[in-house]
Order: C-alpha cells, then sequence, then structure tokens
C-alpha cells in the first residue's frame, strides 16, 4: 500500500507536482499517464526521494518515506527507466546483482537469484551472464533492466517509460511479460507512461495528470465511460473508444454458459480480438477454451457488443 | 601490358618519397662531421672518404633493397623488417666511420652524425613506423615494440661499438652526472604530473557537479596555460624567495626562489587544465541514464562516483595524464635555467659551450623519455577501453 498524501514540488515559482493524493493498493499495476511537462516524472520520482518533495508525504505500508536515508529507502524499492540505464562496465550478471550486493546478500543466494531472473526474462544464463550490455540487442537489454529492478525482491516497483525506446511488436511482448512477472511476484507496480495505450493495457487503475493534478485515478474502464474532464476524453479519444473498452475484457470474464459452433477462442483474448474473429469468419458466436484446452462457455457477437456500450 | 604490370606492382607513395628523400641526403650531405678538437668547427666527410669501398658498396645494396621494398612490397611485416636492417646498417656503418677517423688513444677529436645520416635514419624510422601503423599491433604488442626497441638500443650503447662517437665522449667525460640529471628530469616531470593530479581530479570532479564553476576554472587554468614557461619560473621565483626569506625553515626543505621548488610548481601549474578538463569531459560523458538508474538503485551519492562515474571517465582522464606527462618530460628541459637541474642542464650547456654534442647528450634521452611515456600511456588506455566499454 501507497499512500500519497497532498504532495507537491515547486522549482522557484513553477508548480511541477500540486497536492497530489492518490493511494495505491498492494500488489497493483497503477499507470500514471500524461504529456510531456504534466509532473508525471516527478510525482513517480518523489516516492523514491530521486526528488525531494517541498510538501506533503508518501508512506509505504503505513511507513514515512523520510523515516531512513533516501539510499537505504531506494534498495528496497526497484528502479527501471527508459533507456535501461545498465552500467556498461559490468555485465549482465553484475549489473542484476547490483541491489544484492548493496544489501550484502550472501554471494550463493545472488548468483540463485540472478539466474532465476535471467531464466524468468527468457535469457539463457549460461549465454547472458557474463556478456557486456553492449553485446546485447535493445530488446535483450531493456529485459535486463527490468530484471535489474527485480533483483533483491522488493515489493514495490517504480518504472519510468521502461518501454519507451522499443519498437512496437517488442513492446507488446515487454507489456504481457511485465503483467506475467507481476502477478507471480505480487509486486506492486507505478510506472509512468505518455502512451494511453500502454496505460490500458498494464494498469489495474490509471492516473491521468496533466499541469502537475491528477484529473481522475480510476479504473481503465471508468476512463472511458465516465471522464471526469474534457482533457481524458481528448487522451482517450473518441473515435475507437468503444473497441478501446472492448479491449478491456477478457473472454473468460465475459463468456455465457453455453457451447457455440463458431471459431473457438481463447478465454485470454480480449473482446476486441474475439469480434474481430467473428467478424472475419462470419459465424454469430464462438466458443471460450481456457489455456489447458477444457471449454468455459461461449460468446455471441450481441454479448460482445454490449461490453462495448458504456452502462 | 603496361597496365597489368602497374596494377600487381603500383608504386608506394610514402616509400617513394622516403627513397627519394634518403637517397639524395646519402649522396650529397654528410654522413659524419669530423672535428679536431670539441668547440672548433667541424669538416664535413662523406662515407667514401673514410670507409672501405667494399664496406660503402655493402651499405649501398643493403640501403638499395630496403628501399625497392618500401617502393614495391605491401606486405607490413617486410617492410617492418627491412626499415630495421636499414637503421642497424646505417647505425653500425656511423659506428666505423667513428672508430676510422678516431686514431688510436685519442681523446680529442670528435665525430658527429651529419645531417646525411639523421635524414636517413629519419627516413628509416617513418617507414618503420608507417609498417607498424599499418599492422594494427594491439596495445600489448606496441609495448612489446618499444620494449625491444629499448633493449636493442641499450645493448648497442652497452657494447662499446660507439663509444668513438661524439656523444658518447661527452657521456662518458659526464656519466655520474648524467645519472644524477636523468633522475632529477624524471622526478621533476613524474613529481609535478602526480601533484597535479591529486589536485586537478578533485576539481574537475566538483567542476563536473557545480557547473556555476566551470567557466571561471578553466578561464583560469588557461591563463597559467598562456604564460611562456621561461615566465612562469621567473613569476614564481619572486613569491618563492621572498617565502624562503621569511620563514628559513622552509627554505630547509629545499623551497627556495630558485632549484627544485619553482621548477614542481610552474610544471605543477601546467599540467593542470588538461587533467582538470579531461576529467570534466569524461564525467560529461558518462550517460545520465546510468547515473539516474545508479541513484535510484540506491547507491550513495560517492559509491556513484567512485563505482560509477570515475570508472566510466577513467580513459578519458588517463589521455589528459598522459598529454601532461609528455609536456612536462619537454618542458621541464626550462627548468634547468632556474637551478632545478635535470636532463636541460647538459642541453643549456652545450647551447653556450657551442657544444652541439653536449646538447645531444641532453636532447636525445629527453625525446626517448617522451616517446616511451607516449607509447606506453596510449597502450594503457587502449586496454582499458578495451576491457571496459
Amino acid at each position: 500500500m501507497i499512500e500519497i498524501e497532498a504532495l507537491t514540488k515547486q522549482y522557484g515559482a513553477a508548480t511541477v507536482v500540486d497536492r497530489v493524493s492518490i493511494s495505491i493498493a498492494s500488489g497493483s499495476i497503477t499507470v500514471i499517464v500524461g504529456t510531456s511537462g504534466s509532473g508525471k516524472s516527478t510525482l513517480l520520482r518523489m516516492i523514491n526521494r530521486l526528488v525531494e518533495p517541498t510538501s506533503g508525504r508518501v508512506l509505504i505500508n503505513g511507513r514515512d518515506t523520510t523515516a531512513e536515508p533516501a539510499h537505504v529507502l531506494r534498495r528496497r524499492i526497484g528502479y527501471a527507466i527508459q533507456g535501461h540505464g545498465l552500467f556498461p562496465h559490468r555485465t549482465v550478471a553484475e549489473n542484476i546483482a547490483t541491489v544484492p550486493r548493496l544489501l550484502g546478500w550472501e554471494a550463493a543466494r545472488t548468483r540463485a537469484r540472478v539466474e532465476e531472473l535471467l531464466k524468468i526474462f527468457q535469457l539463457d544464463p549460461d549465454g547472458f551472464a557474463g556478456k557486456f550490455p553492449h553485446q546485447l540487442s535493445g530488446g535483450q537489454q531493456q529485459r535486463v533492466g527490468v530484471a535489474r529492478a527485480f533483483a533483491a525482491e522488493p515489493t514495490v516497483l517504480l518504472m519510468d517509460e521502461p518501454f519507451g525506446a522499443l519498437d512496437p511488436i517488442i513492446r507488446a511482448k515487454a507489456q504481457d511479460d511485465l503483467r506475467d512477472i507481476q502477478g507471480r511476484f505480487g509486486t506492486t507496480i507505478v510506472l509512468v507512461t505518455h502512451d494511453i495505450d500502454e496505460a490500458f493495457r498494464l494498469g489495474d487503475r490509471v492516473a491521468v495528470m496533466s499541469q502537475g493534478q491528477v484529473l481522475q485515478y480510476d479504473r481503465p474502464a471508468a476512463l472511458l465511460t465516465r471522464p471526469a474532464d474534457p482533457f481524458i476524453s481528448r487522451l482517450t479519444g473518441t473515435g475507437d473508444r468503444a473497441m478501446k473498452l472492448l479491449s478491456l475484457t477478457t473472454a473468460g470474464e465475459a463468456a455465457e454458459a453455453g457451447e457455440a459452433e463458431g471459431p473457438t477462442v481463447a478465454s485470454a483474448a480480449t473482446l476486441r480480438d474475439v469480434l474481430s474473429d467473428l467478424l472475419w469468419s462470419g459465424a454469430p458466436a464462438a466458443s471460450v477454451l481456457r489455456a489447458d484446452g477444457t471449454p468455459c462457455g461461449r460468446l455471441t457477437l450481441e454479448r460482445i457488443l454490449a461490453h462495448g456500450r458504456p452502462r | 601490358m603496361m597496365k597489368t604490370w602497374a596494377g600487381r606492382h603500383s608504386i608506394d607513395r610514402l616509400g617513394a618519397l622516403l627513397s627519394l628523400v634518403g637517397a639524395v641526403s646519402l649522396v650529397f650531405l654528410p654522413f659524419v662531421v669530423f672535428k679536431a678538437n670539441r668547440i672548433v668547427p667541424g669538416d664535413a666527410r662523406s662515407l667514401s672518404q673514410i670507409l672501405a669501398l667494399a664496406a660503402v658498396l655493402a651499405l649501398y645494396v643493403i640501403l638499395a633493397l630496403v628501399a625497392s621494398t618500401a617502393l614495391f612490397l605491401r606486405s607490413a611485416r617486410s617492410r617492418l623488417a627491412a626499415a630495421l636492417i636499414g637503421v642497424a646498417a646505417v647505425t653500425l656503418t656511423l659506428g666505423a666511420a667513428g672508430d676510422a677517423l678516431t686514431p688510436l688513444g685519442n681523446q680529442v677529436v670528435r665525430v658527429s652524425p651529419g645531417t646525411g645520416f639523421w635524414i636517413v635514419l629519419i627516413c628509416l624510422g617513418l617507414m618503420a613506423t608507417d609498417a607498424i601503423t599499418r599492422m594494427r599491433p594491439g596495445p600489448g604488442i606496441r609495448v612489446l615494440f618499444l620494449l625491444v626497441f629499448a633493449a636493442s638500443a641499450a645493448a648497442a650503447l652497452a657494447s662499446g661499438f660507439f663509444d668513438h662517437l661524439s656523444v658518447m665522449r661527452e657521456y662518458e667525460v659526464n656519466a655520474s652526472r648524467f645519472t644524477r640529471e636523468a633522475r632529477q628530469h624524471v622526478f621533476l616531470a613524474l613529481g609535478s604530473v602526480t601533484a597535479a593530479v591529486l589536485f586537478a581530479v578533485p576539481i574537475g570532479i566538483l567542476c563536473h557537479r557545480v557547473p556555476r564553476l566551470r567557466a571561471g576554472t578553466l578561464g583560469t587554468l588557461n591563463l597559467i596555460q598562456t604564460i611562456p614557461s621561461i615566465a612562469l619560473f621567473g613569476i614564481l621565483m619572486a613569491p618563492l624567495g621572498a617565502l624562503a626569506a621569511a620563514a628559513p625553515f622552509l627554505s630547509d626543505i629545499g623551497i627556495r626562489g630558485i632549484g627544485t621548488a619553482p621548477a614542481v610548481l610552474a610544471l605543477f601549474l601546467y599540467s593542470l587544465l588538461p587533467v582538470v578538463a579531461n576529467t570534466m569531459v569524461g564525467l560529461g560523458r558518462v550517460s545520465p541514464a546510468t547515473v539516474d538508474a545508479a541513484r535510484g538503485m540506491g547507491l550513495t551519492s560517492w559509491q556513484v562516483l567512485t563505482d560509477i562515474e570515475l570508472i566510466l571517465a577513467f580513459p578519458v582522464i588517463l589521455t589528459g595524464i598522459r598529454i601532461v606527462l609528455v609536456q612536462n618530460i619537454g618542458l621541464a628541459t626550462v627548468a634547468a635555467l632556474i637551478g632545478a637541474g635535470g636532463l636541460g642542464v647538459f642541453v643549456f650547456q652545450g647551447i653556450n659551450q657551442t657544444a652541439i654534442d653536449l646538447v645531444l647528450l641532453g636532447a636525445l634521452p629527453i625525446v626517448a623519455l617522451g616517446f616511451s611515456c607516449a607509447v606506453l600511456l596510449d597502450a594503457l588506455v587502449e586496454a582499458i577501453q578495451r576491457s571496459a566499454r
């Protein structure tokens, strides 16, 4: 649980973050989205005190972040940024081991953790542990950067545009992987992005920032169906908002009992994808299968379309 | 037909230039200069006047083969070998000429290398360095080359074969002083650079962290750099002299208006700018994302500096140190003028006595020292850059 209370940052006369109060549930992904200069990065950097607030405070699990020296606080909080920020003079394994080493972990425990993370991030430990960052592709560097942030088993992870430098296909994969790994470790993630699609894809909750203030802090669907401010409608776009809404629900969540003749779809697929399948095949309904292949119901066109309307 | 021949045997341009210059120098310029004693003007001698015809012909044949290698062969190894054989041939000939011109047991006559010898030697040296450059040797190999060259030169000088040459005569007379002044020279150069690094790196770090300080600091150091060395030595004499007069214990530990203290201080001041500037540039080149990630993960300010920034900036800082070390080995020559000693002693004594051989006794080791330090530190910088990118 992270509680941000009336957090403010002023540089001279300019107020970059203006009395922001939000509360972030443990084990969730919260995305802070906004245009450049909206104060989103500053807000994130005040959580681990890379930026010291002018006023207000941050509590992590009830404890004020100013209760300990900043560098001690930061070692408990994961941190990943755009352009990965890997140390060019250290190997992949040494990079990932940075925080465990700072915390004085035993060598064997550190080594085991590095190996575990490399496997989770689909990097073969034998091939990659001894490589230097400049020997990796952009996607691999970024994965090492995120693996490094997870290294010391932090309960909270801060990410500033972590996928900003990746091309669209690798980015989508990296986003899916992050969701999986977050679910596995139960980490509380706060992620900053300017990309509203990324916010919808990753966020359990999304905070929209503009001019230093949080305009709305809500579930993604609510930003589409009940925007608190015209700025939010502009940010989310109104042209394809029904399709965006469909992409927020999975087939498994929307399925009803019964069977269908049409195509089969995975329960993890979004309604947007199922709708596309049905349009393409001309079938009126699809049967939904779980990952293990057992049926979990059916989806009719009508039922899908109902999910695309604000309720 | 012509075209194919030219295609297969195209003439090397540098080789053509060096061969031409070398051949002209060998034929028209004096190979050695003979003097009846140390200070009378010498008269030029060509080789055919000194050595047996067979020896002269042998030298010409060897040099002709070296020249044709320079003209037609592409293999860098062959070119290097040919150049080194040429160097051996001309230096051995010089030693033989020294023997031939010196009557047995005569300690008064002087035999010096003439302009012809020097130009041929320079041509061969250029051919050798060009060949080494074409071989693109790694840092380790370059240091190995340097060691082999230094060992060969030392062995040649120790063999006694060149003892009749004027420079070696001057060395013989000044042997004990030579060792002392050489050591003093190295002390002046290394001591001032060491002191400068201890001050300049922290100043560079400070300027990197506090941008407000940059303009003023660099301006001041730039100003010092523009003062001619003689003038800076002079400027320092007055305050250090006054200091020593006011506090006699300082003078007891060597801090006086003349001597080692003002020399080291002046060389120290000259060394500051390159090291400060390179420290700043090196730190400035470290990616901001790397530093941000380091801070964000909980490295302390000191850890960010020592574990990340300084390590990544080190090759650039070392390049600055190389610049000042080579610069100070040269500048330390002038320190002889204010009584600080060093190899400059021989240079200025030689100038005063119009004894060019004594000048060479000081100047040649300074050049060799500067060159060796440049090769060593360049190799070190490259080795570090290779291991840590």
